[in-house]
């Protein structure tokens, strides 16, 4: 064989291949002779290849020194206490998070209630944002025309949003 | 408002006019909501904690809906307080034991509360007595588009809203109702009843939530996933099961007043004559005595009337609102004597049980 597969656990060269269906999901693990019999493998009444995902995910050491940059946030915090630091926890821990969704939801696709309002002002927050910083460069640049373009759709955008919106950036 | 006012005060628990409906005492709807950027309240500095808090609170306490309710924060509450808010089940006991940067937003009729920074930064709830997953839904609905007026929520198109723990992720609804199942005990089917609303996803509570025992036959059943299914989907699903419990539980009143009526009648005399005559009662005796009255009430033996006393009664003789009747700290067992003596003094007022009056 020119490339032999690893034992996901240890490494070693894999003998035991084994393929499970669980809640309409294909998990597949290979697995060395003595990984397989310490975690059970070859009693098949005893064995979920989930749990054994699960855990292996868990693992620190294949998750590493990851930290959530924005909170300093780490796997093995999350291992302790089976919470995130701050809501971008879950983008930096996708890798960790998303195979325990499936066997703790029932779905791992939000199909629910959204947040309509907070939603329309921020994405009306961050065109402003935009037409402000292209409105400086434009200045910069001397191009007047687009310049003038710009001022026009940001006092355009203000009068929709209204007040509030307008009070939040610096006015 | 303040807090010994708003114990004083009737509540939607406690002093109901809807407390008709047999069977399922209260329906409670939460949502955990968080701030987008904002760590969590398990991660956050004490300082960003009070800050978090002091914006939740005060954004809150501006809804309509929590017009002249009390807004206060949880360390300036004592322990015999906030024993009496759990009891009343509008705060959780995981926010009676946060050290400090928590705090409690309740209406005026205690049927909308919101815990800011329990395990997220906010855990908005709203319950009302009796079997009505719709009012509820819709009252939380409003409440929490009101208040994403004034926040910006944590939220991802893909996982719904964050929250701390991955569990309560997308829609962080918590769907329950208090159900009182005294048949499905008393014929030992409870175990059964809950193996499969387990194995169709919800859990099956005592009284008080996680950990807490079945006293006075009573349990929550609630939704345990929260992504993958829209909010209004996973109230309907639970309305189903729920709705197969209460049948159920009525099936299994008509097989016991069938098979041995004696045996029951016997039961639900004797839990009258010592609610007429014991003299030391702790809690648990205490509900499951009450919970026969309740039963007996269902089947005609006792009036109808008597339902809301009984309602009332069960979370009045918990130890914090014994205490608190009472006006002082007291030890369990000078607590069972004056349980007892309530107990007395409110059965003293009860018209002896009919038996004639039950399955008909």
């Amino acid at each position: 064989m020119a490339n032999p597969l690893k034992c996901d656990l240890c490494a070693k060269p894999a003998t035991v291949h084994l393929t499970q269906i669980v809640n309409s999901k294909i998990h597949k693990v290979d697995l060395c002779e003595a990984c397989a019999q310490a975690k059970g493998v070859t009693d098949p009444s005893g064995f979920s290849l989930a749990d054994l995902l699960l855990k292996a995910s868990l693992n620190p050491e294949p998750a590493g020194d990851t930290k959530c940059e924005s909170c300093g946030f780490t796997a093995q915090d999350f291992k302790k206490t089976g919470r995130f630091g701050c809501p971008a926890c879950y983008g930096h821990f996708s890798g960790l998070l998303e195979p325990m969704l499936d066997t703790m939801h029932k779905g791992s696709a939000h199909t629910g209630k959204i947040p309509q309002r907070a939603l329309a002002r921020k994405s009306l927050y961050e065109r402003l944002t935009q037409l402000e910083t292209e409105l400086d460069q434009a200045i910069k640049a001397e191009r007047y025309e687009d310049a003038a373009r710009y001022r026009d759709e940001i006092s355009q955008v203000r009068s929709t949003t209204g007040r509030k919106a307008g009070a939040k950036h610096e006015d | 408002m303040k807090i010994n006012e708003l114990i004083e005060s009737h509540s939607e628990l406690t002093d109901t006019a809807a407390s008709k409906s047999a069977v399922v005492l209260m329906t409670r709807i939460r949502l955990a909501r968080n701030l987008a950027a904002q760590p969590f309240p398990g991660w956050a500095k004490d300082a960003q904690k009070r800050e978090i808090r002091d914006q939740c609170m005060q954004a809150v306490a501006a809804l309509p809906q929590m017009k002249r309710g009390l807004a206060i924060p949880v360390e300036s509450l004592n322990e015999l307080q906030k024993q009496i808010l759990v009891e009343r089940h509008l705060i959780s006991r995981e926010l009676c034991h946060a050290k400090s940067g928590s705090g409690i937003v309740i209406s005026k009729d205690q049927s909308c509360v919101v815990m800011v920074n329990e395990e997220d930064h906010l855990r908005i709830q709203v319950l009302r007595a009796g079997f009505q997953f719709k009012k509820v839904w819709a009252a939380i609905n409003q409440l929490d588009t009101d208040l994403e007026e004034h926040m910006d929520y944590a939220f991802s198109p893909k996982l719904g809203y964050l929250s701390a723990c991955p569990t309560n992720l997308g829609t962080g609804i918590r769907a329950s109702a208090m159900m009182h199942l005294p048949a499905l005990v008393i014929s030992s089917q409870m175990e059964k009843v809950v193996r499969a609303v387990n194995q169709l996803g919800m859990a099956v509570r005592g009284l008080f939530g996680e950990g807490s025992d079945a006293s006075g036959s009573i349990f929550q059943i609630s939704n345990q996933t929260t992504l993958g299914e829209s909010e209004e989907g996973i109230i309907k699903h639970l309305h189903g099961v729920l709705t197969t419990i209460v049948d159920q539980e009525l099936n299994a009143r008509e097989k016991l007043l069938e098979t041995d009526p004696n045996k029951l009648f016997d039961k639900i005399g004797r839990a009258f004559g010592i609610l007429q005559n014991g003299y030391l009662l702790n809690s648990g005796e205490a509900m499951n005595l009450l919970s026969l009255i309740r039963l007996g009430i269902d089947l005609g033996i006792f009036a109808d009337a008597q339902r809301a006393v009984v309602d009332r009664l069960f979370i009045e003789c918990q130890p914090g609102h014994v205490q608190h009747a009472a006006k002082g700290a007291f030890e369990p067992t000078q607590r069972d004597v004056l349980r007892a003596g309530r107990l007395r003094a409110e059965f003293a007022k009860v018209t002896a049980p009919d038996f004639s009056n039950a399955a008909k």
